[in-house]
């Protein structure tokens, strides 16, 4: 009901609310300001993508999966080989995102399946051997090469000018497309007969095996969503990189971590506007306050984080059940 | 009359527990079954074994196929739809969503037959959007049920309807029980602990004692036995 919705949300929504009027006053008043923030939004939408991956497959199995940003660089890579290959980029873009669910749907066939049915911990062990190993594979086979993949929003020089302030074409392709894929799975889980099997397995996997759906088949599906999204995060966080290098992604998966946790690692909404908030909140910070430079701004936007949860331990999305007995 | 459900020596365990020591009962097209018997009896785990949520041995034969091999999902498709006790709704869904589960396994558009429950269940029409969890214990078994028949079974398997609620709300969910029997010809296999109101409502009865079956007979037969009414009816 739309009353206890409200009013169990009523703080972490006043919170975005005034998050929203902070940036944008600050826009408003400041150039400076103003382009730093559309940076971070872009900056942070990388982060909500590869935190809704992550949510994803916490949901249906109550797992962290740590190799989501490991999967999500070797995409990136297969990308890159496609391209090799004589592809465009968004040709390549589009095969990536397929091969990223087949790949996806085929490590939860393959290696998480068996495990699953024993702990939560044998399951995250596994994930953390995938890390290693796609580490180790795409080291051992791009590793050594100096490859630059070439942006597909142009060069970083290309800029709008949008009332004086210079937004730079990079940043508005990022969110577009973060926006777009964002939009899509929302879509998927909110308007289609599978999308609602996928949430009835995560829910309730007994109950949804007795109206007829096959469990294991959403659980893997659901793996393959998350790779494709992160194969989304992977190619956009490449494109404001210079050179693509196999440990890309960990910095980005240790901020999508946050997000998923500042949001409530229940809710797809709340990774979502935790990634944009650690996002902006981080370009900010770098932007203003040089000191804390690019070595401190982990551990201080850490420490907030923190802060956050020591007062909403579930995130601020976090859901409560609301349950009649 | 042809038999649309028949357990034959069914075993059934949990782990090393064993629950139903060669359950044998058989449900005719077009009527009401009831198992009855005392707690931890095997009654719910009966209900298991037929919808494939236990692992069980033995022979299992539904509308003619043989379900040894069967799992839940299996089963919901070939028409077997059971509302399990606790009543397995969805409480984060919306009644909408919940009703559109339980369609899950068929194609095309089920406005039809919601229409059709809504006869039975008429305010949950005005409830569409309301989530599930926020509904009273009554209203949740009755949208378990409403979900249940809009998956079009050929069987319903229902467990313990009356769990955890008033007594008039039990007699309401009887008489929708035996309304959807007699209007659409629906099949029900209920286990329930009220025998006597598990006895006016269904058609043949069965006991069953520590996963042995010890009594079977028609309700009126059951109603009669004198063991019945001492241990079942309160006589």
């Amino acid at each position: 009901m739309l009353r206890i919705r409200t009013s169990e949300f009523a703080i972490p929504v006043a919170l975005c609310v005034a998050g929203a009027i902070f940036l944008l006053v600050g826009s408003l008043e400041s150039t400076q300001f103003a382009r730093l923030t559309v940076q971070g939004v872009a900056q942070g939408m990388v982060y909500s993508s590869l935190a809704l991956a992550l949510v994803l497959i916490y949901q249906a199995t109550h797992v962290i999966n740590f190799a989501q940003g490991e999967l999500a660089m070797l995409t990136t890579y297969i990308a890159y080989q496609l391209i090799q290959w004589g592809l465009s980029y968004w040709e390549a873009f589009a095969a990536t995102l397929v091969i990223a669910f087949v790949l996806g749907v085929i490590l939860q066939v393959t290696v998480i399946r068996p495990v699953q049915h024993r702990s939560v911990i044998a399951t995250v062990i596994v994930t953390l051997g995938l890390f290693l190993l796609i580490d180790g594979v795409a080291s051992w086979e791009w590793g050594a090469q100096l490859i630059i993949l070439p942006s597909p929003f142009g060069s970083t020089d290309l800029s709008y000018n949008v009332g004086g302030v210079l937004i730079e074409h990079l940043w508005v392709g990022t969110s577009v497309v973060v926006l777009l894929s964002l939009a899509v799975v929302w879509g998927l889980f909110r308007f289609t007969k599978l999308g609602l099997a996928m949430r009835a397995a995560a829910l309730r996997p007994a109950a949804a095996a007795l109206a007829g759906v096959r469990v294991d088949v959403m659980l893997a599906i659901g793996w393959g969503l998350a790779a494709a999204l992160g194969a989304v995060a992977g190619l956009m966080a490449e494109s404001s990189n210079l050179f693509l290098d196999p440990g890309f992604m960990q910095q980005p998966l240790v901020f999508a971590f946050a997000a998923a946790a500042l949001g409530g690692l229940e809710s797809p909404v709340g990774a979502v506007v935790g990634g944009i908030a650690i996002g902006a909140f981080q370009i900010l910070l770098t932007g203003y306050v040089p000191a804390l430079g690019s070595n401190l701004q982990i551990p201080f936007s850490f420490a907030v984080i923190l802060g956050i949860l020591l007062v909403k331990p579930n995130g601020l999305f976090g859901r409560r059940q609301v349950q009649r007995v | 009359m042809t038999k649309l459900l028949e357990l034959e020596d069914v075993e059934a365990r949990y782990g090393p527990v064993h629950v139903l020591h060669g359950v044998s009962l058989a449900v005719e097209e077009g009527t009401i079954v009831a198992v009855l018997g005392p707690n931890g009896a095997g009654k719910t785990t009966t209900l298991r074994a037929v919808s494939g949520t236990v692992r069980r041995a033995g022979r299992i034969v539904f509308n003619g196929k043989a379900l040894s091999r069967t799992g839940p999902d299996g089963a919901a498709r070939l028409g077997i739809a059971h509302v399990p006790e606790g009543r397995g709704t969805f409480s984060e869904l919306t009644v909408w969503e919940n009703l559109r589960l339980g369609a899950y396994t068929r194609r095309g558009s089920i406005a039809a037959d919601v229409e059709r429950i809504l006869t039975y269940f008429p305010w949950l029409s005005d409830r569409r959007r309301q989530q599930a969890g926020t509904l009273s214990g009554g209203e949740q078994q009755m949208l378990a049920l409403a979900r249940a028949f809009v998956q079009r079974p050929k069987l319903l398997l229902l467990d313990e309807p009356s769990l955890g609620l008033a007594p008039v709300l039990v007699t309401e969910i009887f008489r929708i029980v035996r309304e959807l029997n007699e209007k659409e010809g629906l099949s029900v296999l209920v286990v329930e602990q009220n025998a006597h109101l598990a006895l006016q409502a269904a058609h043949s009865g069965y006991v069953l004692e520590a996963g042995k079956i010890v009594l079977a007979g028609t309700s009126e037969e059951l109603r009669a036995d004198e063991s019945i009414q001492r241990s079942y009816l309160g006589y």
